[in-house]
Order: structure tokens, then C-alpha cells, then sequence
């Protein structure tokens, strides 16, 4: 009897979680049938639920309406310019926060903690006009620069610092005569490469899909990040639906063979950076 | 001259104590973040109080307008209805969200389930997407058209197709769909941490006592993974506030039943060169996030009281 309860137990969690994760994946799965299929096929009853031949058609269509590969390009040099940018300036303030004495050091780290809460609408505008005072409107260095490092960033640094080196270290260090970068650089460096993992991560992804701020100061399409490029398929006047899917379709897939790839890394590091926080 | 300037600076580093040193190089390393935060984040958040009060198309004369804007935007129905579609829409989109992420969680974390990583990859893939990408295949998926996916899977139930672009509700819940499907799962694998940090011995010592599952569930699992919940609330609390990269590109524009605080923010900005408008409305939003923070932030303690 109780064996026969815990089969139906496992049966009715199963069953639950499959449903679960085909609803989960149907979407990006219909992405794909979608990419392949004819614009009429979207009027078609009983709608496609299975891949077409106008695979390559609609990408040739993607192609000659936007500049797909530049664009792919851009949202790359801005994610990693702004990665990199992220780990070597936020683990330098992390290090200075964990391990360097200095005037201030609490209430200043406090500061940046507070920073974390402002809605980043709350100064669009204004950065808006910044920027365009600057001249880098059209220009990649507007979203490169502003983030090149973040309090996000500089906390989770310094958490990871403060407990993966010993202070005693540090200390040995500066009295063999090493000055304070080359102890940040030969022995904090070294010993933080998962964070730099999760934090490159997070960074990258988060860059790589984010819309709003490309969206205000990216308005000449060679500067277009991938994001901008298919939300700029969509809101074509005539829509050819197999060619917009098509172009979103092989925007996403570069990101998710990297997560299918990597996913422990991935799914840990998105986590961890909420968790933590 | 630049050498003889070189060894003037080194003779001065070199004369610093060595505390004074550390001082400095802490100094210059955190330099980095207040600088950029001074251009790009404080300057811009207080420059938005002070346009608030301003009337200002963009590159004519500003003129002090004093709280001219946001009278404005108090008398404008649409101001209103963007902040009720956010309220909805995220309501709509989050509520629902966590009790399912909560479900998924607890299964996954039963110890007969076979394939947790691939389950935990599935789950987890949507996160990886971005909005822009989900918000146009979404906007396929809820079609007008009655061959569109969900309102073709909807007539096998007999239910007549619904125009989820241009009506009050069908917008909100295609919305509110997306904004679950992106993240369920994600706030699922939060919740699947807390609930494997649960000691096991509570639900034995339970056992014993003989709780029932569902017992178990509400007086062991639900109190153990309350600082988890209160985060995510806290989070997607906030996250909802911001919508507006679904409901721009959903509804083509800037259409009323969709329209959000943010959207509406852009669209006085961006569409309709009123950039005193926009940023009372930048204001309004910041106060309303506030608001919303400290409720959530009463309502937490007070769970903590009640649970004592």
C-alpha cells in the first residue's frame, strides 16, 4: 500500500516537472519553427508546430534588412569592453573596501551600498543630455563608459575578497617590498578567478540584453546592439513574420548554446548574485 | 624636465609612511566608481529634481515652471492608468509567478526525482533570453489572428479567440505571461537553494510527530524559507515597477492598455520633446518605488513578528 502511494507520488512529480520544462522550452523551440516557416504560415490553421525550409530564405531577408553581423559585433565589444571593465575596476575598489585601511572606508562602502537602491530611470534624462553634450550619441562608448564599474560589482567583490585572503598574506606581501597594485595584481588577482567567473557573467549577460538605455542613445542603426537591430525587425511597417523570428532566433542562439555549454557556471553564478545580495 | 618631475614624485611617495601609502592607493582604487557615479549616476538623479520643476523641449531656454508638470501629469487620466497597468501587470505577472516557482522548487528537490540538472537547465534557459526576443515571440505567440498559437490552443477548449493586443485584459496577460515565463524559473532555483540549506532532521523530528506533508510544507518549509521569499518579493517588487521593454514592443508603441510608468516616462521624453513632464514622472516613479519598498519592508517585519 505505501509502496503504491509513493509510486503515484513519483509519477504526479514527474509528470509535473516534464509539463514544466515543455512549457519552459516551447517558446524558444517555436522561435526556431517560426524562423523557418513562410510569413503566411502565421495565418495558417492548424498553426506550424514543426520546422520549415525557409531556414535560409528568412535569414537572407534578416540580412537585407538589417545589419545582423554588425550589430551582433557591437553587442559584443559593448558586453566585453564593459566585463572587463567591471572586473578590473570593481575587484581594485573591492580589494581597497576589504583590505586597506583607510579614512572613511565604512561610510564610503556604505554610500555604494546606497547607490544600489536608485531606480536607473530616475536619471535617463539627464544622462541623456550628457551624452549628447559628450557627442558619443550613435557612439558605443556610451554605454561602454558609464558602465564600465557598478556597486553591484564592487560589493560582490569585496565580500569574495574579505573572506578569500588571509590578511596575514597581504601583510608579508607589502613588507617583502611589494607595492600595494602588484599585491592586488600577483596575489589577489590569482586568488579570485571564480568570482571574476560569476561576476564576468552576470555583467555580460546583463549587457548583452539590455535594452533601455541602447534604445535612448543608439539611434543611428551602425551603432545598433543586437537588441536594437531586431527590435528594429519588428517595427518595420510591412511584417514578415518568418524574417523578425528568423532574426530573433539567431540572435538568442549564440547565448544559449554558451549557457547550454556552461550551465553550472551560469545558473550558479546568476543565483549566487541575488542570493548574496 | 619629465624625468626630473619623475624622481621629485617618487622621493615624495617614498617619504609617505607606509600607512599613509595604503591610504592613498585605497583612495585612488575606489576613485574609479565615485567618479563615473558622480557623472553618470548622481549629477543625472539630482538634475531630474531640478527639471521637474523646469518646462524644457529638449534644446530651447528652460523656464522655471514650479510644480506646473506635475499637475500635469496629475490630471492626465493616462498617468494614472500607467501606474494601475503596472500595478496589474505586475501583480498579474509576479503573484502567480512564485507560488508556481515555489511548487516547482519543492519537486525538484524531492529526493526521487531522476534528471535534476536537466530539469534545472530547462527551467533555467528562459532567463537566459532576453526581453526584446521574448516580447516579439510572445507577441506571435498571442496573435490577434485566430490561427495565433494561444488562441488556436484556446478554441480546442471552445473558447473564442481573444484580441490580446488591443483589449483592457488580453494586453495585460500576455504581458504578465511573458514576465512569468522569463522568470519562474529562475526564481524557482532560488527557492530550490533555500530549500536544500533546511536541515533534514526538522522534517524527520516532524515526521515523528506525525505532521502531515502538507503540515510539514507550511510550518517547516514556508518559516525556514522566508528571508529567501521576502528577497525575491523585494525584487520582483521593484522589477515591476520598471516595465517597459514588453509592453513597448507587445503593443506596437504606445498603446493605453499596455502603457506603463516607464513607458509613459519615454514616450514624454523621447516622443514628445516634454522633458519637464518626463521628469516629474522620473520623480513620481522613484517616490512610488520608495513607497512600495517600505510596505514591503513593514510587511516583512511584521510576518517576522507574527511568526515569533
Amino acid at each position: 500500500m505505501l509502496r503504491k502511494k509513493g509510486f503515484v507520488n513519483k509519477v504526479t512529480i514527474h509528470v509535473l516537472l516534464i509539463i514544466g520544462a515543455l512549457l519552459s522550452v516551447f517558446p524558444l523551440y517555436w522561435m526556431f519553427v517560426m524562423a523557418t516557416q513562410p510569413n503566411h504560415v502565421i495565418n495558417k490553421l492548424p498553426p506550424a508546430v514543426v520546422p520549415g525550409d525557409k531556414l535560409v530564405e528568412n535569414f537572407r531577408n534578416v540580412l537585407e534588412n538589417v545589419d545582423f553581423f554588425g550589430a551582433m559585433w557591437n553587442s559584443f565589444v559593448v558586453a566585453s569592453l564593459t566585463t572587463l571593465g567591471v572586473l578590473f575596476f570593481s575587484s581594485l575598489a573591492g580589494f581597497a573596501f576589504a583590505k586597506l585601511q583607510f579614512k572613511g572606508r565604512e561610510k564610503l562602502f556604505a554610500v555604494i551600498l546606497i547607490t544600489m537602491m536608485i531606480p536607473p530611470q530616475l536619471g535617463l534624462i539627464p544622462q541623456y543630455f550628457i551624452i549628447t553634450k559628450l557627442g558619443w550619441l550613435n557612439d558605443l562608448k556610451a554605454i561602454i563608459i558609464p558602465g564600465l564599474v557598478n556597486a553591484f560589482g564592487i560589493f560582490w567583490m569585496r565580500q569574495y575578497i574579505k573572506d578569500a585572503i588571509p590578511d596575514e598574506l597581504i601583510e608579508a606581501a607589502k613588507i617583502d617590498g611589494c607595492s600595494i597594485f602588484r599585491v592586488y595584481w600577483n596575489i589577489v588577482v590569482p586568488s579570485i578567478l571564480p568570482a571574476f567567473a560569476t561576476l564576468g557573467i552576470l555583467t555580460f549577460m546583463f549587457v548583452w540584453n539590455d535594452f533601455l538605455w541602447p534604445l535612448t542613445v543608439l539611434r543611428d542603426e551602425s551603432s545598433y546592439t543586437i537588441q536594437i537591430a531586431i527590435r528594429a525587425l519588428q517595427d518595420a511597417y510591412v511584417k514578415d513574420y518568418g524574417m523578425i523570428l528568423s532574426g530573433t532566433f539567431w540572435a538568442t542562439l549564440p547565448l544559449v548554446v554558451v549557457f547550454l555549454m556552461f550551465n553550472k557556471l551560469f545558473i550558479s553564478s546568476l543565483t549566487q548574485g541575488s542570493v548574496k545580495q | 624636465m619629465v624625468s626630473h618631475n619623475h624622481t621629485n614624485a617618487t622621493v615624495r611617495l617614498k617619504g609617505l609612511s607606509d600607512k599613509k601609502k595604503t591610504a592613498l592607493a585605497g583612495y585612488l582604487f575606489i576613485s574609479p566608481f565615485f567618479l563615473l557615479f558622480a557623472i553618470f549616476g548622481a549629477f543625472p538623479m539630482l538634475f531630474s529634481f531640478y527639471l521637474a520643476f523646469q518646462k524644457w523641449n529638449g534644446f530651447g531656454e528652460m523656464t522655471f515652471v514650479g510644480v506646473k508638470n506635475f499637475s500635469l501629469i496629475f490630471t492626465d487620466p493616462l498617468f494614472w492608468k500607467s501606474i494601475y497597468n503596472t500595478i496589474v501587470i505586475g501583480l498579474l505577472g509576479t503573484g502567480p509567478q512564485l507560488i508556481a516557482a515555489l511548487i516547482l522548487a519543492v519537486a525538484l528537490n524531492s529526493a526521487m526525482v531522476k534528471f535534476k540538472s536537466v530539469f534545472r537547465v530547462a527551467y533555467f534557459v528562459p532567463n537566459v533570453t532576453s526581453i526584446v526576443a521574448v516580447a516579439i515571440v510572445f507577441t506571435v505567440l498571442f496573435s490577434e489572428q485566430e490561427a495565433g498559437l494561444v488562441n488556436a490552443t484556446l478554441s480546442l477548449f471552445g473558447i473564442s479567440p481573444v484580441s490580446w493586443q488591443t483589449s483592457e485584459w488580453g494586453a495585460k496577460i500576455a504581458i504578465a505571461t511573458m514576465i512569468f515565463w522569463r522568470w519562474v524559473g529562475y526564481n524557482s532555483i532560488i527557492f530550490l537553494a533555500g530549500l536544500q540549506s533546511i536541515p533534514k532532521d526538522l522534517y524527520e523530528a516532524a515526521e515523528i510527530d506525525g505532521a502531515k506533508k502538507w503540515q510539514q510544507f507550511l510550518f517547516i518549509t514556508v518559516p525556514m524559507l522566508k528571508p529567501i521569499i521576502v528577497f525575491v518579493v523585494f525584487t520582483a517588487t521593484i522589477g515591476s515597477l520598471q516595465i517597459f521593454a514588453e509592453p513597448l514592443i507587445f503593443g506596437s508603441g504606445f498603446r493605453e492598455e499596455s502603457m506603463t510608468i516607464v513607458l509613459y516616462l519615454w514616450r514624454e521624453a523621447f516622443s514628445n520633446n516634454a522633458f519637464g513632464t518626463a521628469s516629474a514622472t522620473a520623480v513620481s516613479l522613484f517616490l512610488l518605488i520608495i513607497v512600495f519598498t517600505t510596505i514591503n519592508f513593514f510587511a516583512s517585519n511584521r510576518l517576522d513578528k507574527s511568526g515569533k
